[in-house]
């Protein structure tokens, strides 16, 4: 038998349903195997680089060292089940990021094989256009796969579980640096930028439920410290550095488009 | 955190070789049962270990975080991991994540047997 779920007026789950119990089938919460990612259309002022057809790649395949950084916010005080924390999430996802940040995600919304753009700035502020593939979610979880060029090769999940009769939010990340100049930046700051954008995600999110101010805890283990010299290539798919030669060259390209365009023979 | 809907159980199939053999969900709440089996399989000239996913009923991402923590943690101590068992859906989410790039697959106990003991 089961017990219907109580929801509030935005659909938010907020007690227990029956959704837990019984067997459960992870069949339809993975994304298909793709080769290369395929970006659907993006705003006019998105900066669209980087993403299409690029090989999605797991912490396997990065240079730096791997990380697993664990960020969790505890919703004291908030009547909100797990499930209705992962709604919202998927549903105001960029909302939550720091200024300046944008993320461009599919219509569709997160959902397994998705992708989304995003546009940002490094620490020290140069211009970087990356995305990420859903590779998984469900109701409690979402995870992103990072792409060639990415600053990290690895998965980030975001995730909402329930301890002491309250919900938890986290994001953890199981990372590499995705070659020698990211994993130069992430040893000389950018480790400490992408701690910050985490915590502000998690603020954020916690200030939706109405928790100003919420303690954001930060927990980093170094599962491998081995730097992997093989894949130091892939600095050749370096998004940080495609992105700013793209915008220095840009005034170039206007000329060049409008030479060729009256080279081309008339009809 | 809700307990580990997960049976591990070990199987110190020769000096070399170790199973574990895996029934139902591995999620993040697998983590502490997953290390425990680990320790209790490495025996003192234990190469490989075999990972039997036949039971396996339920895999999450933070399951397949764990499973990369498990491979370093066998590498470092230059060990090998190998798997068996795995449903073509499993398969499917092992290439994806590029897990396969570094776990072997076979399709039976006594393939992953065969080539643990083949140094």
């Amino acid at each position: 038998m089961t017990t219907p779920s109580t929801s509030s007026s935005e659909g938010i789950p907020l007690d227990a349903d029956s959704s837990s119990e019984g067997k459960r089938s992870d069949t339809d919460k993975w994304a298909r195997k793709v080769s290369a990612l395929k970006l659907g259309p993006m705003p006019s002022g998105a900066l669209n680089l980087n993403v299409q057809g690029k090989q999605p790649v797991s912490p396997l395949q990065g240079f730096g060292s791997m990380w697993q950084k664990t960020y969790r916010v505890r919703l004291k005080g908030v009547k909100v089940l797990p499930t209705g924390v992962i709604k919202v999430w998927k549903e105001h996802f960029p909302e939550f990021w720091p200024k300046g940040n944008r993320f461009y995600g599919p219509l569709t919304g997160i959902a397994p094989g998705e992708v989304g753009l995003i546009n940002m700035a490094l620490p020290g502020g140069a211009p970087l256009s990356t995305g990420v593939m859903v590779m998984y979610a469900d109701e409690e979880s979402f995870t992103f796969m990072t792409p060639q060029g990415h600053m990290f090769a690895g998965w980030i999940t975001f995730s909402a579980y329930e301890e002491d009769e309250r919900a938890v939010a986290q994001v953890q990340v199981l990372i590499r640096a995705n070659d020698p100049i990211y994993e130069l930046g992430f040893r000389l700051g950018a480790a400490r930028s992408e701690d910050h954008f985490w915590q502000h995600t998690l603020r954020s999110l916690a200030a939706y439920f109405g928790l100003e101010e919420a303690q954001v805890e930060t927990q980093a283990i170094c599962v491998d410290r081995k730097l992997q010299w093989s894949q130091a290539k892939n600095v050749w798919h370096n998004a940080g550095v495609r992105t700013t030669l793209y915008l220095m060259t840009t005034p170039m390209r206007a000329p060049l488009r409008w030479m060729r365009k009256r080279s081309r023979p008339t009809t | 955190m809700p307990p580990a809907k997960v049976t591990l159980s070990v199987r110190q199939v020769s000096a070399r070789a170790s199973i574990i053999d895996i029934q139902g969900e591995v999620t993040a709440f697998a983590e502490h049962a997953l290390m425990e089996a680990y320790t209790q399989a490495n025996g003192p000239s234990t190469r490989v270990f075999i990972l039997n996913f036949a039971s396996l009923e339920y895999m999450n991402s933070s399951g397949i975080g764990l499973l990369v923590t498990l491979l370093i943690r066998i590498n470092r101590q230059k060990q090998r991991l190998f798997a068996f068992g795995l449903s073509d859906h499993y398969r499917h989410i092992f290439e994806l994540t590029r897990l396969s790039d570094a776990i072997k697959m076979y399709d039976s106990e006594a393939e992953a047997l065969d080539a643990a003991h083949t140094p």
